[in-house]
């Protein structure tokens, strides 16, 4: 079947299966490789991408709901010569280590900045649920605390 | 040319086609056959020592590619798996080379350059075993470099200086990049004097990690990120049974499902090569493969083989007299202690599934995979090819995670033959749960410690009997006659040996099994477990004497060079952290320490008990890797590996189920997140030689042990068994 969104605010439509997971679109008929597989069953978060402005797990979200929405990658949060808040905030920490999964952290904490603008570490613990096998969490911590702090400047000036 | 100089000629070409094959002997000489105190010996050095890096070093050219506009390349024979050995190679090599990092950038060596380590990219020693080679091949770059712009600018070697890649002196100056511009050919000039590590710009300093950009954005660097034109993706179908042996498959439904290219048969297995992934997958899910089982196994099974008394015996550490314990333990009297632990089977979880991206064409084949042994996959894909090394040209990727995985990369043969079928690229992965049951684990382990104490409430003697599965044994990188030669798993005994050598008698066992599936190196190998074992006997017999812990061991580890390395460290995380025995605020303390690959590592920890579950509120680190060539991410690597060893020690645990290995997803194989790590990590760095030593691995040592004895202090139960559970 044929499906069209908008993805990092250009309009798209492919043909595919509607079934076939939204992942697989982004990465292998769209070519944003920024979106990650790890698990193919929503359970470690790597392949986060944001529709309609909430984070979802694209491994298991049907192409087909996808139809006339708004997708956002990694590749469409910022550059590195305009990056994100929250990716400024990562290069400022030194967050990443092999660097896998962390667009996925990126993404689930950018949503989570748009409803939380000052998430506390409770806030942090409860929507944070993806899977760093490096054990980055130490820094991702200090990145969102300090990406919500990059954010408010940026409101404010 | 004068004879002191090693005359040879290199063609600027070979970097391009070079042949030379890394690989310059065995890891350990054969001098240690026969007698066990020999055997034991080397144990010992083995621990400490760092084997040297083993690929060609002979030729700069091979290392560096220096382009018109003075921007450097150097072609990596590491792999950068997290572990920011990229960023740490490139400031080693910005100041020999006396350029800007900036102008510095890192790719990994592909096979075909001649580049090639022999070993693997682990085992902590990409930085501390290339510390040495590379400041004398960036140094001799140098040196060609000055010899070739002396003749350039007809100006005298000896009165050019450089300075950011820009060679000048009599008021005339060329660029590297410059310089480079028409040679054929190069001589390589015997090595100048290295400089003096105080003289060093980068090295020592936290630069930011050179690849930082490139994983913020999202950047298509990693394994599975690799395209080529026309390339379909297959899939392979995996036994979920332990043990088992391909037996043939019915594919009937398979072939004419949507998307298929091919069903490819093989004598082990079988594959599906399709247009995407995911009918690729679809398809894979609709074959019949038959597998033979010889033996169903139970978790019950395992943890039977998994005994002290089963499997074969090797005393890897004997000092002083055996007997000692051993009429202690006939005695059985208050002074003798005895206490058992273990470990679960666990998984590596990396992120990034194993897999590979093969074209197999014209009788070579290029294959862009996630690997840390580039020699052994090329040479695995030529021997199933029936091709030369030369034609098959590895082009390993950023890794999305190592920890070990990718130590075996059966997945690049598969690939390869899959391409092969179809005369295209073909791109193949493994799911998750083919991951899980597939994966080569951190073995089970058994210990069991025994002590005499003294009137003074001092050891005695101390025993470790442990029992483990395969580590470095049973692997493609390890030759299988090291087995009979060494007896001991050299995997396993990490960790393992006493450190306390002013007990005045210690012996160590090892135990070695051969388990019904793949055990093989897990980040630390047997250090976690080791470490375990011996760190929670020691807090239990300090408290049986009444002693505090850290002093305690303090009072067991001798003057020398490595005990008053370990004692430093000891003593700065226990003043870091304000070390106490008692209890605050509903938090206690926990101490432990182990030395690794000769890098001592401290962990004091505060544990409270929330809800009926073990919570880390802090971890102070202490380590001596002796010059941190990064700080910055020689503190990463502490804190990655103490969320990844708090991690394995508080969750982690596969099981087998009739015959198959589970759980087979995360969540299930329950891991730490966010919630459960340390919101305080605070790492104490101390330099107690001039050199780096290993670090990616030896701060994963202690946590385990330091974490269990502060769960003691707040319940007064010991925990001997990860996960620890309260």
């Amino acid at each position: 079947m044929k499906i069209s969104f908008s993805i990092n605010g250009q309009k798209k439509s492919v043909e595919t299966d509607g079934d076939t997971p939204l992942l697989w679109v982004i990465r292998d008929m769209l070519d944003l490789k920024g979106t990650k597989f790890g698990c193919g069953k929503a359970a470690c978060g790597a392949c986060t991408v944001h529709v309609d402005g909430e984070s979802i797990r694209s491994c298991s979200f049907a192409a087909k709901w996808a139809e006339g929405r708004e997708i956002t990658t990694i590749e469409g949060l910022g550059t590195a010569e305009d990056p994100h808040p929250v990716q400024q905030a990562w290069i400022e920490e030194i967050v990443p280590q092999c660097g896998y999964c962390q667009p996925g952290f990126m993404m689930a904490t950018a949503a989570l900045l748009d409803k939380v603008p000052s998430p506390t570490d409770e806030d942090i613990d409860n929507n944070i649920i993806n899977v760093c096998r490096c054990g980055t969490y130490y820094r991702m911590r200090k990145a969102i605390h300090r990406a919500a702090e990059i954010k408010k400047s940026n409101t404010n000036t | 040319m004068s004879e002191d100089k090693k005359s040879k000629k290199i063609s600027r070409r070979k970097f391009i086609a070079g042949t030379l094959l890394g690989g310059t002997g065995l890891l350990f000489g054969a001098t240690y056959l026969g007698r066990h105190s020999l055997r034991r010996t080397m144990f010992e050095a083995l621990e400490t020592m760092a084997p040297a890096y083993m690929g060609d070093v002979s030729d700069p050219l091979m290392w560096f590619e220096i382009f018109k506009d003075n921007r450097i390349t150097l072609h990596s024979p590491k792999v950068e798996m997290g572990q920011g050995t990229f960023t740490s190679l490139a400031q080693i090599a910005a100041d020999e080379l006396n350029v800007d990092i900036d102008q510095i950038s890192v790719v990994h060596a592909a096979s075909i350059t001649g580049n090639v380590d022999g070993l693997s990219t682990g085992g902590s020693l990409s930085v501390a075993g290339l510390w040495q080679p590379l400041r004398e091949l960036s140094a001799t770059m140098r040196q060609m470099l000055v010899l070739e712009a002396s003749k350039k600018l007809g100006v005298g070697a000896n009165t050019l200086s450089v300075e950011k890649g820009v060679i000048s002196g009599s008021g005339k100056s060329i660029t590297y990049g410059e310089v480079v511009q028409g040679v054929e050919e190069w001589e390589i000039p015997d090595t100048p004097p290295l400089k003096d590590v105080k003289e060093y710009q980068y090295v020592g300093k936290p630069i930011p990690r050179i690849d930082l950009v490139d994983k913020v954005v999202g950047s298509p660097i990693f394994g599975m990120d690799a395209e080529l034109p026309g390339m379909l993706y297959g899939a392979v179908v995996r036994p979920d049974q332990i043990g088992a042996t391909y037996a043939g498959a019915d594919v009937s439904e398979a072939k004419g499902m949507p998307g298929v290219v091919k069903i490819v048969e093989e004598k082990d297995f079988v594959g599906v090569v399709a247009r995407s992934m995911t009918e690729a997958e679809n398809a894979k899910n609709a074959i019949k493969a038959k597998w033979t089982v010889e033996k169903k196994w139970q978790t019950e099974d395992i943890d039977a083989a998994i005994k002290v008394g089963a499997g074969e015996p090797n005393v890897i550490q004997l000092h002083g007299d055996e007997d000692v314990l051993l009429s202690a333990e006939d005695a059985a009297d208050a002074s003798y202690v005895t206490s058992e632990y273990t470990t679960p089977i666990g998984a590596h979880a990396q992120i990034e599934p194993n897999g590979a991206l093969a074209h197999v064409e014209d009788g070579k084949a290029t294959v862009y995979i996630s690997t840390q042994v580039v020699k052994i996959t090329r040479d695995e894909v030529a021997a199933t090819l029936g091709f030369d090394a030369e034609n098959v040209n590895i082009i390993p990727t950023y890794l999305g995670g190592g920890f070990g995985r990718r130590l075996h990369t059966p997945n690049a043969i598969q690939a390869a033959l899959m391409s092969k079928a179809v005369g295209k690229p073909v791109k193949c992965f493994f799911d998750r749960k083919a991951e899980f049951q597939n994966d080569t684990f951190r073995s089970p382990t058994h210990h069991i410690m025994k002590a005499k104490l003294n009137r003074n409430g001092m050891i005695e003697a101390i025993s470790h009997d442990y029992s483990s599965g395969d580590v470095m044994f049973g692997s493609p990188m390890f030759p299988a006659i090291m087995e009979t030669i060494l007896g001991a798993d050299a995997g396993a005994l990490r960790g393992a040996l006493i450190q306390y050598r002013a007990i005045p008698n210690f012996t160590v066992t090892s135990w070695k099994v051969k388990l019904p599936f793949s055990t093989s190196w897990w980040r630390s190998l047997g250090l976690l477990a080791n470490t375990f074992a011996i760190e929670t006997f020691m807090d239990e017999l300090a408290e049986k004497v009444g002693k505090n812990p850290v002093d305690f061991r303090l009072a067991h580890i001798q003057n020398d060079s490595a005990g008053n390395r370990l004692k430093a460290v000891i003593r700065a995380a226990a003043q870091k952290s304000g070390y106490v025995d008692e209890i605050r605020s509903g938090r206690a303390m926990g101490f432990a320490a182990s030395t690794d690959g000769g890098t001592p590592c401290a962990h004091a920890v505060e544990v409270s008990i929330e809800d009926g579950e073990i919570k880390v509120h802090k971890v102070v680190c202490a380590m001596d890797p002796g010059l941190s060539v990064n700080p910055d991410q020689v503190r990463a690597q502490c804190e990655g590996a103490i969320i990844m060893g708090l991690s394995a020690s508080l969750y982690e645990k596969m099981y087998v189920d009739d015959n198959q290995l589970r759980p087979v997803i995360y969540g299930a194989y329950r891991m730490a997140l966010m919630r459960n790590s340390p919101k305080e990590i605070d790492v104490v760095l101390l330099r107690g030689q001039e050199t780096p030593g290993p670090v990616g691995e030896p701060p994963l040592g202690p946590i385990g042990a330091a974490i269990a004895n502060a769960v003691y202090r707040l319940t007064g139960k010991r925990s001997r068994s990860m996960p620890i559970e309260v």
